[in-house]
Formats: structure tokens, sequence, C-alpha cells
């Protein structure tokens, strides 16, 4: 298993990456920073789909970490944003292990229908709690870093975005470590067939609860994100819809390469603002063409594109008969 | 000596079929055990319930005197029980050695987080094991390309990697075909010797009955029809009756 | 004992056009083994539809009553055809894929119908209240009732009972069932589960359009209609039981008196307590209130 880089190299990566905002425009520095966060909480789905499970409720998570950043930030006044990002994270995280451990027994369409109803629910609740403004939500306050306050927008836009690709960067290199290690390989296995994995004598519960923890953890810090940039939240972070477009990031990406969920959200988000430019109103039916696309003609996603090509060489490689492998033995 | 594994009693009803009465027997270390019965006779409940899927109405069984009769499949598998499957249950998408990797790292209490190649060398143990099956060359194969009688083969070794006190095998030389059926066993049998001294197979093919086991046990409508030494079992007038239809 | 009449009798207007949504999403589950994300959205093309239906006979003068009849007719002929349409065109190219995967698609359908609402009746509110005023107002028990509501509850009644008459008392209807319960028999019995398929998601979005259509003239037409109404039939049918029709029927009329009651005793607290109850059947109850135990197959 050589396949991908090292991980001194992704860290590079990301590091240029991040440099590479000071030469964007201010238009492509927002987009970008949307497109990362947004990655980061796919990256959650993806992590959690190779148990072969969809949450379709990430925005629980998501509207969990938005809303206990938010809440602190305008109790105690906490505007750095690095420590915004770890209370998005734990917020989600914690909420991620208590709901984790209780849903891992489901699967499939319930699973789905399940993350799908615990977000509904805490919708409902987030409509009808007057002190949190109700369906309107609350704005806060913009985000410094380390002390430093930003007064202009564009230093404001390339901090938010450094923060934010820095953050999710190292996200993808985790994912890439975990999807490389011994636990992800038992996850991909829960996915195939959880029973034997069962008589293997490992707990496919708990396979599935800590990458749900995972994937809670992302959705929360990328809920930190989206509240930095848009200084306001309410419940809309936890309503279906938005988890479906998470969803469908995950989809497009698929569940073979991290780097595809970067290109896939990127993808998204430049699809987006051109609709929303030249064709208002047709951002959901693009967005749903594209969906229709990718799973009849990219089953696994665009990942496949360049992961399939890798392991087609080396398989036609070893390539050996197996008539002649059972005949030999006769 | 105590022992390997002891059952008593063992009852278990499907509505009004009955597919295990009282079943009592003691199975002890070293012994290769074959199952016979005609389809609907019970053998692969009794699989079953040793090995946790399925929960005994009544009865004890009794694992080097741990009452397992209640355990889940995974606290069986802990315990020392692992089996194959008479469908191999594979994991399709992974490569061979890939399948192998997950049952090592289901040894010990927590997975890590290096990749199986770089970790400690107990990924090591999956080729030696594929080897051993004769299967070395296949390691970085996607079991969606192998065929039904190397898949077989695939699935015993991983129930291999616990080193199990006790090996259940589901019908290992089903589907393979009446040349290779021999050699297919011979494979398993050597294979095997190494990690499970005590062996249990359920099967069909009396000849392979009585040129493996040691000793035969007949089930009949969920009981037991008869236990002993191949040679006695597979005369005995009811077996013949009701197993094995006087072919023999 | 006024006012506990009052929460019965709106619960039981919410759960009359309620059971129609989830009666269509939960044959379309029990036939195709699909959970149909897009159904909502067809419950709103019913709404514009009718909306369109009913401007369009009252701007010539005819009576409101004609222009009832003309949007159930409208509704019921472009509906079946746009169900036929996607099953055939659409669904088909994706059976026997993972049943997320289905739902994904679904998914899709319903991003796309969004849209398609909006370039088609654009974003701001629509009406269609002509046929609300058809059968007066009503009292009942003391209370003042809009008598197109309380006719509302009836119909669902007669198109629960007609369903069920016509899966269990019609020779179609017990190929539909026998699809439902094992797909794999009813095939080697001879049946053409393909054109199984088509009627039931075509039937399905029929419903789904119809309650669309007889709500209209009650509410206002906008975006976001589609999305909520799939979430409050999904909450339905899971308490049910997928694919169960007593399921739907029951889980209407929960939902149905659940959103009453919080709308007189805690508003705005309507949709929490909706998926509370979901959350909670899911939880006890995963294949729901009513469905019988399905036998695992390994």
């Amino acid at each position: 298993m050589k396949n991908g880089l090292h991980p001194l190299v992704m860290i590079a990566l990301v590091a240029g990456v991040t440099l590479l905002g000071r030469a964007l425009p201010t238009w492509t520095l927002s987009l970008a920073t949307i497109a990362a966060s947004n990655a980061l909480i796919a990256l959650g789905i993806v992590v959690l789909a190779r148990t072969g499970n969809v949450s379709f409720g990430q925005g629980l998570f998501f509207a969990a970490g938005g809303y206990g950043v938010a809440l602190i930030a305008n109790a105690w006044g906490l505007t750095d944003a690095v420590a915004q990002v770890i209370i998005g994270a734990a917020c989600g995280g914690l909420l991620g292990l208590i709901v984790g451990p209780f849903i891992a027994r489901y699967s499939g369409i319930f699973f789905g229908m399940l993350t799908l109803a615990l977000s509904m629910v805490f919708y409902g609740a987030l409509v009808k709690s007057t002190a949190l403004g109700g369906s309107d939500g609350f704005n806060v306050g913009r985000p410094t870093l380390l002390g430093l306050s930003f007064t202009d927008p564009r230093e404001a836009d390339f901090m938010l975005y450094a923060v934010s690709v820095i953050v999710t960067g190292f996200a993808g290199i985790g994912a890439t470590i975990l999807f490389r290690s011994e636990f992800g390989l038992a996850s991909l296995a829960v996915r195939e067939n959880n029973l034997r994995v069962e008589y293997l004598g490992i707990s496919a519960n708990r396979v599935i609860s800590i990458n749900f923890v995972i994937a809670a953890i992302f959705a929360g810090a990328s809920g930190a994100f989206a509240l930095m940039a848009q200084r306001h939240i309410d419940p809309q972070f936890a309503y279906w819809t938005t988890s479906g477009e998470f969803v469908f990031v995950a989809v497009l990406a698929g569940t073979q390469s991290v780097a595809a969920v970067f290109v896939a959200s990127m993808a998204l988000e430049l699809v987006r603002s051109f609709s929303s430019l030249y064709l208002p109103n047709t951002w959901q039916l693009v967005l749903g063409v594209f969906l229709l696309g990718v799973i009849l003609f990219l089953p696994r996603g665009i990942g496949s594109l360049w992961i399939r090509k890798r392991r087609k060489r080396s398989t036609i490689a070893a390539n050996a008969p197996i008539a002649a492998e059972t005949g030999a033995a006769s | 000596m105590n022992p390997v594994l002891s059952v008593r009693g063992l009852e278990k009803k499907f509505g009004a079929v009955v597919a295990a009465d009282a079943l009592t027997l003691d199975i002890a270390a070293g012994q290769k055990i074959s199952l016979i019965g005609a389809n609907g006779a019970g053998k692969t409940t009794f699989v079953n319930m040793v090995t946790g899927y399925m929960k005994p109405d009544r009865g004890s069984i009794v694992l080097d005197g741990i009452d397992i009769s209640r355990h889940s499949p995974r606290s069986v598998a802990r315990l020392g029980i692992s089996r194959s499957f008479q469908i191999p249950q594979l994991f399709v998408e992974l490569t061979a050695a890939e399948n192998l990797s997950v049952a090592i790292s289901g040894v010990g209490t927590r997975m890590s987080l290096r990749a199986p190649a770089e970790a400690d060398g107990r990924h090591d143990n999956a080729i030696e094991l594929l080897e051993r099956f004769g299967l070395g060359d296949l390691a970085d194969r996607p079991i969606s390309e192998l065929a039904g009688g190397v898949r077989k083969l695939i699935d015993i070794a991983m129930a291999l990697v616990r080193r199990p006190k006790l090996l259940l095998l589901d019908e290992p030389t089903s589907g393979v075909s009446a040349e290779d059926k021999f050699a297919t066993m011979e494979r398993v049998i050597h294979a095997v010797a190494p990690d499970a001294a005590t062996l249990i197979f359920v099967e069909h093919d009396m000849e392979i009955v009585s040129r493996y086991a040691d000793r035969v046990i007949a089930f009949y409508q969920g009981r037991i029809l008869a236990d002993g030494a191949p040679s006695e079992v597979l005369k005995d007038q009811a077996v013949r009756r009701y197993v094995t239809g006087g072919l023999q | 004992m006024n006012f506990f009449l009052t929460i019965v009798l709106d619960g039981l207007i919410q759960a009359s056009w309620l059971f129609i949504v989830a009666l269509g999403l939960t044959l379309v589950f029990g036939v195709l083994k699909i959970l149909n994300i897009a159904h909502g959205s067809f419950y709103a093309l019913g709404a514009y539809i009718a909306a369109s239906a009913v401007t369009m006979v009252a701007a010539r003068g005819f009576h409101p009553g004609i222009g009832f009849v003309a949007m159930l007719v409208a509704v019921a002929l472009i509906a079946s055809a746009v169900g036929l349409l996607l099953e055939r065109c659409l669904l088909k190219m994706f059976y026997g894929r993972d049943e997320v995967v289905l739902l994904l698609v679904t998914y899709a359908v319903f991003l796309i119908f969004e849209d398609l609402t909006k370039l088609i009746w654009g974003v701001n509110p629509i009406y269609a209240t002509q046929p609300y005023e058809l059968f007066g107002n009503l009292e009942f028990a003391g209370l003042y009732y809009v008598g197109y509501d309380l006719v509302l509850i009836p119909i669902s009644a007669l198109i629960g009972f007609a369903v069920w008459f016509g899966l269990n008392r019609t020779v179609i209807g017990k190929i539909v069932l026998a699809v439902i319960h094992n797909e794999e028999m009813s095939v080697s019995m001879g049946v053409r589960v393909n054109r199984v398929y088509a009627v039931a998601f075509a039937f399905g979005v029929l419903l789904a359009a119809l309650a669309g259509a007889l709500t209209a003239p009650k509410i206002s037409m906008q975006p976001g209609l589609s999305s909520d109404v799939i979430i409050l039939s999904f909450a339905i049918v899971v308490i049910g039981g997928l694919g169960s029709i007593e399921g739907a029927a029951v889980g209407a009329i929960l939902i149905g008196l659940a959103r009453a009651a919080s709308v007189h005793l805690m508003p705005e607290a309507e949709l929490f307590m909706i998926y509370f109850i979901m959350a909670a059947v899911l939880v006890f109850r995963p294949e729901g209130l009513f469905k019988r135990e399905m036998a695992r197959r390994i």
C-alpha cells in the first residue's frame, strides 16, 4: 500500500496553499475559505462512509459547533480564531461521543434517518429557544488571532482563509493516515460485512463509533468556520438541506481519496458562485443534475478517477490465471 | 483430561421445527470431528450456537470452564473459537492480504493507527498464512477477482489468525469439484494443523469424512443419532438409513 | 373541553392531508424499497399546478367548484405522467444499487424540482384561495370551522379506504402486495415487476400531488414547501413503519395531533415535538410501530 504522499510532503502542500492565498483575489479568497470549511465536514462524512454509514444529519454537529462557539464568544468575549475552532471541534466531538455509541447499532437507511431525525430535533429546539434568537439566530463579532484584530477586510479574509486551510489541511493529513492504518482497513471491513468483523473478535460498533466521533469533531470545527465567515448563526445550520449539501460533497468525492474531498468542495463552490451570478434560481438544478451524473458515471466519486487507475495497473501486473492455481493442486 | 468444549442439554426450536434436541457431547483437545447429517438435521444450528450467533433455548456450552452459551460471536471469538463459513464471508473489495490484516488487527485490545505494512511486523503473518495455503502469489489481488475455491481457503485462513482452541469449518469442500476435493482437504488439514489442533468440520462427502475425521457425529432432526469412530458410525444402521442414504 | 375538542379537530384536519402524502411515500417504499426524498417535491408540484388551474378557471369567471374539480383533474394527469416518466427514464437506471444510492438519486430529483418550481412559478408566494370558501363555514359542537377543512377529513378517509380496498380486494392490488412481501417469489410466479414498479411509483407521486392540490387553497405556495413536507411525511412513515399503510394512518394522526397540540399549547415547539417522537420511535422500535419483524437473511 504505497499509494499517496508522505505526510511531510502534504504539510508542505498545506503551507503552499496557505501562502497562495496572498496572491488570490478577494472573491476567490472567501470562496476558498467556504470550500475548505465545507471540505472539512464532508471529510467527516467520508470518514464515516468508509464504515458504510451515510449521515444525513451532520448539521447537528455543525450547528452544535457553531452555537457553542457563538455563545462562548458573546458571553466571555473569546474571539480568537484558533480557540474558536478548538471549541467548535470540542462541542461537535462531545455531542458525537454521546450520540455515536447509541447510533452505531443502526445501519443503512435507518442510520441515515436517525441522524436526520436527531438534527431536526436540534433544529426544532433551536427554533423554539428565544434565548438563542429563535429562527432569526444572532450575530457575533469579528474573530481575532493571537490578540490581533483585523480591521482591514482583506487581512481579515486572509486570516480566516489561512486558519481554515491549515486546519482542514491537517484534518486531511490525519484522515490520510487514518485511511491507510489498520483501523482504517477495519473500517472498510465493517462496511462490507460487519458480522464477519464481529466473528474476527472486533467490535463493529466501536469502529463505527470512533469514526462517528471523528466526523462529529470535523463537523463541529466546520461549524466554527461557517460562523466566523458569516458572523451570524441561525437554526438553518441544523436543517436537513444543509446536511444534504455536505453529503453531496462527500458523494461527489467518493470514499477513496482525501484529495478528492477538497477538489469536490472547491468545484461545488465554483459552480455555486457562477450559477448564482449568471443563472439565478438554477443552483440546485445544476447541483441535482451534477449529482445524478456522478452517481451514474462515477459511482465511486471523482476520487476514483485517479485511484482506480493505479489499482488497475497493479492488478494487470499480477494477472496469474486462477484456474492454473487451483489446478496445480490436484 | 478436561474437554475443550462441553455441551450439555442444548435445545433450540424455530417455531415447530426442532433444530437441537438435548444435545450433549464433549470434545477433547486434538480431536478432528466431522458433523454429518441431511440438510436441516441441525449441524449448522449447532455451529451457530457454539459460535454465539444463535442463543440456545436451553442448555450450556462450556469452553475451558467458561459458559459461552449467552456470549456474542465477538466474545466467543476472543475466548478461542473461530469458524469458517459455507459461503465464504470475505471483504470482497479488499485484497487477500488485507483481509487477513483485518483479522490480525482484531487480535489484541487496540488497533494501530499505523498502516498494516508498517505495523510491528505482525502483518507478515498474513503473507505467511496465505503461503501456507499455497496462495502467496494472490496476496495483492482483490477478493472480487478470485474464484470460489480460493475464497474458501482464505476464509479458513482468516479463522486461523487467532490460533483458536477450537476451529469450526462449515463444509470446507462444498463447491469443490470431485477431482479436487481430496487435494483441497489435504491442503486445509495441513495448513490448519500448526494453529488449530482441535477441529470440527461439517461435511457431506463420506469419503472425506472417513479419511480425515477421527470421530463422527451424525445428526438427525436435531438429535445425535450416532457418535464415535468413523468406521462404526458410517456402518450404523440408523445412520445409513437417515444420513448417508445407504449409498456405501 | 372545547379546547380539547379544538385540538382533536385541528389535529384530524392536519392528519387528513398528511396521511395522503405519507400513504404515497410508504407505498413507494413498500414496493420499490426507495425512501423518496423527492416526495415532498411532488406535493409542492401538485400544490403549484392546482394554484395555476384554480387561477385560470377563476380568471374566466367560472364557479369555484369548477376550479376545484379542474385542479384535481389537472394534478392527477400531470402527476401521473411525471411519475411514470421519472420511474421509466431515471429511477430504472439505478435499480439493484444500494438503498442509500437510491436515496441520493431522489435527493438529486428533489434539488432539481426545487429550482424547476422556482423557474416556472417564481419565488413569490402564490395563492389559490377560491375553492376554500366552497363549503362555507360549518358549526361543529359550538365551534366554527371552515367547511373545506372539515371536508378534507372524509376525503382523506375515502382515499385511504380506496387504497386499502384496491390492494386487498383487486387482482392488481394483490399483485402489488405480493411484490411488497416477497419480490423474488412474485417474479418467479410471473409477475412483471417492472410494471408494478412503474404503477406504484406513479401512484405514489399522484397521492403526494393530490395532497398538495387539496391543501393548495389553504396555504401560500412558496419555495421551501417541499422540504418541510418531506420531513413531516418522513416522520410519519418512520413512526408507522416504512411500507405500512396502517402505520401511515396512525403516524399521520399522531403527528397531526402533536402539531395541533403544540400550536395551541406551546407554539413553535411543533417541529421539536415531531422529530422528538420520530427519534424516540426509531430508538425503541426502529422498524416502526406497525412493521412486522422481518427475517434477517445471512
